[in-house]
């Protein structure tokens, strides 16, 4: 099977080609360079004109304080909450709803944490007017705050669970139970414990995940247009400003911004990396100092409490969200609405449909397109005895770690140049630059942990590595491969900036829709908007988690793992 | 020159050697390796099936029923295996696991449903077919895997310790019915085990390894 053989190395082009291109495309016009608008000659005037706009400063400070706050609170509650309560029934209430909670858009998350906190939202109504002495919303900035404080929070509610995920996988392999009971034993409190001896080599495989937390949180845009401040915004925000202004010559400034974005998570990542230096130096010194307990109570409770904040604030707000779709008439301060009624469903429902279809086309295509490739190069791995090893995971990571506004822009002026027209196929293959990843790291360790037995056992029955592939090992893991397909399911139906910038603005998905509607403040659109969302989304979970056991109901084998 | 013949096989791993043999098995005779975990028992499996993994190099020539088939895929060898679990394919019945045994040859869906439960009938399980395998107990796993393995007539029949894992009872039973099986096809039979008392029931050499 010789195409086989190449499947690696196809799958590497699909993944770092876009990024590569995008990136040479964006950093030309930052130099000015875009022979299509008449830069010719390279020039530092985009850059000047960057450092003149008066915004910088502030958009820089968002992007940077907003980055590192999400990110370390974000970590902080993973890890209190891991340590505090690892094996636990707790935990594993958590891990049912892992699932659900990572399909959830970060759009529809931030526009339910919108309509918990802002003034008018429901924490404010159901302490009005009794506590509050409100009659009306009061005049508080709280949701678009200038320091960007609901941007952060709606970033942690979707990075814990995320984190949180990514912890558990890694937990496994440094063997938690038996480092806790040499802990306990020697006198150790269970998050002190856990702290000195899991906690170490726990953080050194979920590094990656915790940088791409970091790159993301910097420069995300929906959230950001949703939550964050508007004047100035977050350098994201104001690059895809710039990109979608008519004065074409913005494009140079845009460019500029998108390479400044690019530099800043470079640089956010080396001082996270020193970060990781002192700390751990400080840990060891810490470790072998021999405290036993140190506030492990507290920082239990601690834990649970905000684990379960930033879960219940998900969930409160689709709830919220759900609410609003169906509200009739809901003045403040009433903590439910008067009447219910499907009105706003049955008025934006009907429009939803067209994007509704595109989004399910796009995700569809994508998901497919980066399952084929996945298992193709796993089964090379199988086949060939290939062993991957720590650099092409760092090569997986690299598409999560380059900020999407740093090299979208550049997709885009390349085929403003070309003159080719980039529809829904070029926005499939934009977003198969960022489903591939999850689909590969979701499905790698099932697929790799399969007993190869098997194999052997049907090979010596006469089955060749083709029908090995198809009628045992694919069956066989049926389960991991649709939970592999949903998360990059999941993925795609939540991504904007791939979208807007490769789409051109004319392709219009639900998540696209939504964001839209942020500057309106129609709440009953944006509900129902944001919820068609989130529920495509989790049809897909629901699909992967349903079809293994309507498939396998009569096997009893397949069933507990 | 039928049976199983290992001509000067060695296996090293980065140049360290592993396993080195020469063994020749007559049709319906069995030969027992010895040795403790870690002495490359299951690696010499491997190569006889040729499956074994990259990081082995093996020098030497396999001769199966006078055909050199050392360079063979694993699918075209036509050598059997029965490891200590049974792994039945978990997403098959008892029935399916024994059809994917079966020769393409046998054609027509009868022929092959039919195929299929003389097979179980011979080992008592009449009826099985569309059991899930995940509900057998161990003795009645064990004898569908040692039959769906003999549906695929193989010409010789490899076991890794398939019976260490089951209870004193039920262990003397099933070595019986494997061996006898083995011996009434004409299958040479090469057996690994740690255990001296399955090497004395199977009546064959014994070789040291390790």
């Amino acid at each position: 099977m010789r195409p086989l053989r190449g499947a690696p190395l196809l799958t590497l082009l699909v993944l770092l080609g876009p990024v590569t291109a995008g990136l040479v495309g964006t950093l030309a016009p930052a130099l000015g360079v875009f022979p299509a608008l008449g830069g010719r000659a390279l020039s530092l005037a985009p850059m000047a004109a960057l450092a003149a706009w008066p915004g910088l400063p502030g958009a820089v400070m968002l992007s940077v304080g907003v980055g590192l706050a999400a990110t370390v609170v974000s970590l902080a509650i993973v890890v209190l909450f891991v340590a505090g309560w690892q094996g636990t029934r707790a935990m594993a209430g958590l891990e049912q709803a892992l699932a659900p909670l990572l399909s959830v858009p970060h759009a529809a998350a931030a526009f339910g944490l919108a309509f918990l906190i802002a003034p008018s939202g429901w924490i404010a109504r159901a302490l009005s007017p009794w506590a509050t002495g409100w009659e009306r919303p009061p005049d508080l900035l709280i949701v678009q705050d200038p320091l960007g404080l609901a941007m952060v929070a709606g970033l942690v509610v979707k990075e814990v669970p995320f984190l949180l995920l990514m912890t558990l996988a890694a937990l496994p392999q440094v063997r938690p139970a038996q480092r806790m009971g040499v802990a306990r034993a020697l006198g150790y409190g269970p998050v002190t414990g856990w702290l000195k001896a899991v906690f170490p080599c726990v953080y050194a495989q979920i590094r990656l995940p915790v940088y791409a937390v970091l790159a993301y949180s910097m420069s995300v845009v929906d959230v950001a247009i949703i939550l964050g401040p508007g004047t100035p915004p977050p350098l994201s925000v104001q690059v895809v400003r710039w990109m979608a202004d008519p004065d074409l010559t913005l494009r140079f400034q845009a460019a500029a911004g998108a390479v400044l974005q690019l530099a800043l998570v470079i640089g956010a990542l080396g001082l996270w990396r020193l970060g990781e230096v002192v700390l751990g130096r400080l840990g060891r010194v810490w470790a072998e100092a021999g405290a036993r307990r140190q506030g492990d109570g507290v920082l239990r409770l601690a834990g649970l409490g905000l684990a379960m904040l930033a879960t219940g604030a998900v969930i409160a707000g689709l709830a919220g969200l759900g609410l609003w779709s169906v509200a009739g008439l809901w003045p403040f301060p009433e903590a439910w609405p008067e009447t219910v009624s499907a009105r706003s469903w049955l008025r934006h429902g009907p429009g939803l449909l067209a994007p509704g279809l595109e989004t399910l086309w796009i995700a569809g295509a994508a998901t497919a397109l980066a399952l084929a490739l996945v298992l193709a190069c796993l089964e090379a791995e199988h086949r060939f005895g290939l062993v991957p090893g720590a650099r092409s995971l760092w090569l997986l990571y690299l598409p999560l770690l380059v900020p999407q506004v740093a090299f979208l822009p550049g997709l885009q002026g390349f085929a403003l140049m070309l003159g080719v027209d980039m529809g829904r196929g070029a926005v499939i293959l934009g977003h198969l630059v960022f489903v591939l990843p999850y689909v590969f790291l979701s499905l790698a360790a099932p697929w790799r942990a399969w007993d190869m037995r098997y194999a052997s056992v049907a090979a010596a029955l006469g089955a060749g590595r083709g029908r090995v592939f198809r009628q045992v090992r694919l069956p066989m893991l049926l389960a991991p491969v649709l939970t592999a397909a949903a998360v990059g399911f999941a993925v795609s139906v939540g991504q904007y900036l791939p979208t807007l910038l490769i789409g051109g603005g004319r392709v219009q998905t639900l998540t696209t829709e939504a964001v839209a509607l942020a500057a309106g403040g129609d709440r009953r659109a944006i509900a129902v908007t944001a919820l068609a969302q989130t529920l495509v989304g989790m049809a897909g979970f629901a699909l992967a988690l349903a079809a293994p056991r309507i498939l396998w109901a009569n096997r009893r084998g397949l069933r507990a793992g | 020159m039928a049976g199983l013949r290992l001509e000067g096989l060695r296996i090293t791993r980065a140049g360290v050697p592993l396993v080195a043999l020469e063994a020749e098995i007559a049709p319906g005779e069995v030969l027992s390796v010895m040795g403790p975990s870690g002495s490359g028992k299951s690696t010499l499996l491997s190569a006889i099936m040729g499956t074994l993994a990259p990081s082995f190099a093996m020098t030497g020539l396999v001769w199966l029923d006078g055909c050199e088939i050392t360079r063979q895929p694993p699918e075209a060898r036509r050598v059997g295996i029965l490891y200590q679990e049974e792994l039945l394919f978990p997403h098959l019945s008892v029935g399916g696991n024994l059809a994917f045994g079966l020769p393409r040859a046998v054609r027509g869906r009868a022929a092959r449903a039919a195929r299929v439960a003389a097979a179980l009938a011979e080992v008592g399980l009449a009826g099985f077919a569309d059991r899930d395998p995940a509900t057998l107990s161990g003795g009645q796993k064990a004898r569908v895997a040692l039959m769906r393995m003999l549906l695929a007539e193989p010409l010789a029949l490899l076991l890794d310790e398939p019976f260490s894992r089951l209870d004193a009872g039920l262990r003397a039973q099933v070595r019986e019915m494997v061996f006898a099986r083995a011996r009434a096809r004409g299958l040479p039979v090469l057996l690994v085990t740690h255990d001296a008392a399955d090497a004395a029931a199977a009546g064959g050499c014994v070789v040291e390894l390790g």
